[in-house]
Formats: structure tokens, C-alpha cells, sequence
């Protein structure tokens, strides 16, 4: 009998990979045709642009925010790490380094993931329960390129946008308390921010990051949507593995990333 | 909501973006758009550079006058090449020297100038003459502990 049972075992490990692979499989074979658009131009570009709407201006309270506050707590717990070694005036540096190179991309990618990944899981995963999906195919049009494109298109244009705002508003709140609250004189606090940071090697390799970010978080949400199971349970399942998923992929990918871009390897 | 006022919306969101890139690639990283044009060439060769780098500053009485474009080593006397981009504005006598200086006790190297009293001065492509190494504390711990020993 434990015979029966091991074999039993084996066979589960082994339709449990299958499935793995297969939802692989499905995934990049669903974001090869999200990524191309369908025939004409003029009303995808609308549709573009509502969906930059969607998650972009309407994500941008909550990342301007969050990217004030990041950067007022940032050079509070600067300051006096710093002022332990008598150069508090380097805390402009750090601030900088520390928003453009990690803090910007991550905590964006992260409240980009809450915000308007998990808002794309619903609707869709609520469109496909709802069979609007199916509908579209009956009728002959291909939701993958009606619904799927314009939402990964506009994710991936959003969040580097909402990056490179959130990387503003940190550097100019650690401003705010570094210079206003703590006294550290303003120009050694440009100054030694300038000398420090590089347009290539922090700004544009932070984007870089971006880019990668915003195109995992949104094929994971619409995927997650398209997938789900067409059930109220099955959307609120979807939902909740689309931002437990992409949190996980950002932070693991933000390792990766930079272990790449500084040569660590 | 209407469409206008959604590509307006929309419209504002993008440019707010690409003006955060202005403002970080000005105000974070001090990106200096000047050309070439701008500036003027010399050479400067080092027996050791110890961590000078491309880029670094080169400076005169403190003010940042220059950077160092490129470093190679002349394989003829194993010494250490350094072309520099200096401000037009600012003339260089032919007897100016050059050393190596470290900002602080652990900051980055840079290149410190001092002008001398010739009344000719350096043109594009001039060699600095007098130059001076780095002082590699390691090498200074050994001579100091030399001496002590004799």
C-alpha cells in the first residue's frame, strides 16, 4: 500500500511542474501578443492614453507622497548616522544615491503593483467572469490586442514616468529636513550631491530599472486577470497573486539588477 | 470624464515626467552640457596616479576648473598619461605644476593646479612639466619605519 502511495506522490510532483511550465508556457506566449497591437492606429492610441490615465495620473498621489516622505526619512536617519563621523554635510549624497539607485524604482514598483496592478487583475479577471472576453473573440476581435496591449503599453510608459517624479520628491523633501529642520548649509548639500552623482551610472540605469519593473508588474497583473478562475473567489485570488507575485519579482529582479549594473559578477 | 480632459490630464502627467528628468539630470547630477569648444587640452604625465580616475576633478585654488577626460599609460617610459579639458577662460603659465591630491583624509582623488610666474602660457595640447605624484601612504609607512629602524 505505501507503494500506491509514493507513486501517488511522484505523480503529483510531476503534474504540479507540468502545470508550472505550462503556466510559463501561457504567460509568454500571452505577453509575445499583448505586446504587438492590431490593425488601424487611431484607437489604440486613445485607448493608450486612457490607460496612462488609469495608472499613471492616477497613481501619482500616492508616489508623490510616499516619495516626500522616503526622502525626509531618508535624510533624518542619514543625518545622524553621519553625524557620528562629522560629515553630516554628506548627507545629500546619500539621499540622492540611495533614491535614484534603489528607493525610486523599488518603492514605486511596489506601490505601482498595489495601486494599478491589482486594479488590472480585477478588471479583467471581472471582464473574463462577466464573459466580455469571450464575447470580444465571438465577434472577432482579439482582446489580447484590444484590452491586453494598451494596459501593458501604458504601464510601461507610467511607471519609469512616476520613477523619475517619485526621485524629484525624495530629493527635495531630504532637502526639506536636511537644510530647513536640521541646519546643514544648502549648498554643500547640492554640491556634494552633484559631485557625487552620475547622469548615466544612477539616473539613467535607475530608468533602466524601471523599465524592467513596470513590464513584470503589468504582464503579471494582466496575466493574473486573463487567468483567473471566472469566479468572485477566483478574481479575489487573482488579485492577491498578482501583488504578492510582483512584489516578490521586483525585489528579486532588483538584486539581479544590480549585481548587473555594478559588476559585483 | 471627457476626452479632452483626459488627454489634457494625460498630456501633463508625461511632461511632468520628462521635467523631473531635467530637474534630476541638472539639479542631482550637475550634467554639464558644455562642448568641447568650451575648453582646451593639456597633458600631464604621473610615474603613479593611486585611484585618479576619468572624470575627476582638476582644480585650481580650490575652484573646479577642469576634468580629466582620459588616462593612458606611454609604454616607452612606463609613465602615466592624463589629458585634462580645462575652461578656455582660464589661462595656464607654462610653469604651472600638477599633483595628485586627495579631497580630505578618505575623499577622491583629483588633480590640484598651481600657476608660477612665466608670462607665456600653456596652449591646446601643451604638457604640463612639473608634475607630481600621489603620495601612496603605504610607501610614506615604509620609509617612516625604515628610518626608524637605522
Amino acid at each position: 500500500m505505501i507503494h500506491h502511495y509514493l507513486i501517488n506522490a511522484v505523480r503529483r510532483m510531476g503534474i504540479n511542474a507540468l502545470a508550472v511550465c505550462a503556466g510559463f508556457g501561457r504567460a509568454s506566449w500571452f505577453l509575445v501578443q499583448s505586446l504587438t497591437w492590431g490593425k488601424g492606429f487611431k484607437a489604440p492610441f486613445s485607448r493608450l492614453v486612457f490607460q496612462v490615465y488609469q495608472l499613471g495620473v492616477l497613481s501619482l498621489p500616492i508616489i508623490l507622497v510616499a516619495g516626500l516622505f522616503v526622502g525626509m526619512v531618508l535624510a533624518l536617519q542619514g543625518y545622524h548616522i553621519l553625524v557620528g563621523y562629522g560629515s553630516q554635510e554628506a548627507v545629500g549624497q546619500m539621499v540622492a544615491l540611495s533614491i535614484l539607485r534603489e528607493f525610486g524604482p523599488v518603492v514605486s514598483a511596489l506601490l505601482f503593483a498595489g495601486r494599478a496592478g491589482s486594479a488590472l487583475t480585477a478588471e479583467i479577471g471581472l471582464m473574463k467572469t462577466t464573459e466580455q472576453l469571450s464575447a470580444m473573440e465571438i465577434m472577432g476581435v482579439d482582446p489580447l490586442k484590444r484590452i491586453m496591449a494598451p494596459r501593458l503599453w501604458g504601464g510601461i510608459i507610467c511607471l519609469p514616468l512616476l520613477n523619475l517624479m517619485f526621485c524629484v520628491l525624495g530629493i527635495y523633501g531630504g532637502a526639506l529636513v536636511a537644510v530647513d529642520m536640521l541646519g546643514i548649509y544648502e549648498g554643500s548639500y547640492w554640491a556634494n550631491m552633484q559631485g557625487a552623482v552620475e547622469f548615466y551610472d544612477d539616473i539613467v540605469k535607475g530608468i533602466i530599472k524601471s523599465l524592467v519593473f513596470a513590464l513584470v508588474v503589468t504582464w503579471i497583473a494582466i496575466f493574473h486577470g486573463w487567468n483567473a478562475h471566472p469566479t468572485s473567489q477566483g478574481i479575489s485570488t487573482a488579485t492577491t497573486a498578482t501583488v504578492v507575485q510582483a512584489s516578490l519579482a521586483i525585489l528579486a529582479l532588483d538584486f539581479v539588477l544590480t549585481a548587473v549594473m555594478l559588476g559585483g559578477f | 470624464m471627457n476626452s479632452k480632459r483626459l488627454e489634457i490630464s494625460v498630456g501633463a502627467f508625461v511632461i511632468a515626467g520628462i521635467l523631473a528628468l531635467v530637474v534630476l539630470a541638472f539639479n542631482a547630477s550637475g550634467l554639464n552640457f558644455a562642448r568641447d569648444d568650451q575648453s582646451y587640452f593639456l597633458y600631464a604625465r604621473f610615474e603613479n596616479l593611486s585611484g585618479l580616475s576619468e572624470r575627476a576633478k582638476v582644480s585650481l585654488s580650490g575652484v573646479t576648473i577642469g576634468r580629466v577626460v582620459s588616462i593612458e599609460l606611454d609604454t616607452e617610459d612606463y609613465v602615466a598619461v592624463v589629458k585634462m579639458a580645462i575652461d578656455k577662460n582660464v589661462p595656464l603659465t607654462t610653469d604651472t605644476s600638477a599633483s595628485i591630491l586627495t579631497a580630505g583624509l578618505l575623499g577622491e582623488k583629483y588633480i590640484g593646479l598651481s600657476v608660477g610666474a612665466d608670462e607665456e602660457t600653456l596652449m591646446n595640447a601643451d604638457e604640463i612639466a612639473d608634475t607630481q605624484s600621489s603620495i601612496v601612504l603605504e610607501e610614506l609607512i615604509g620609509q617612516f619605519l625604515f628610518s626608524r629602524s637605522e
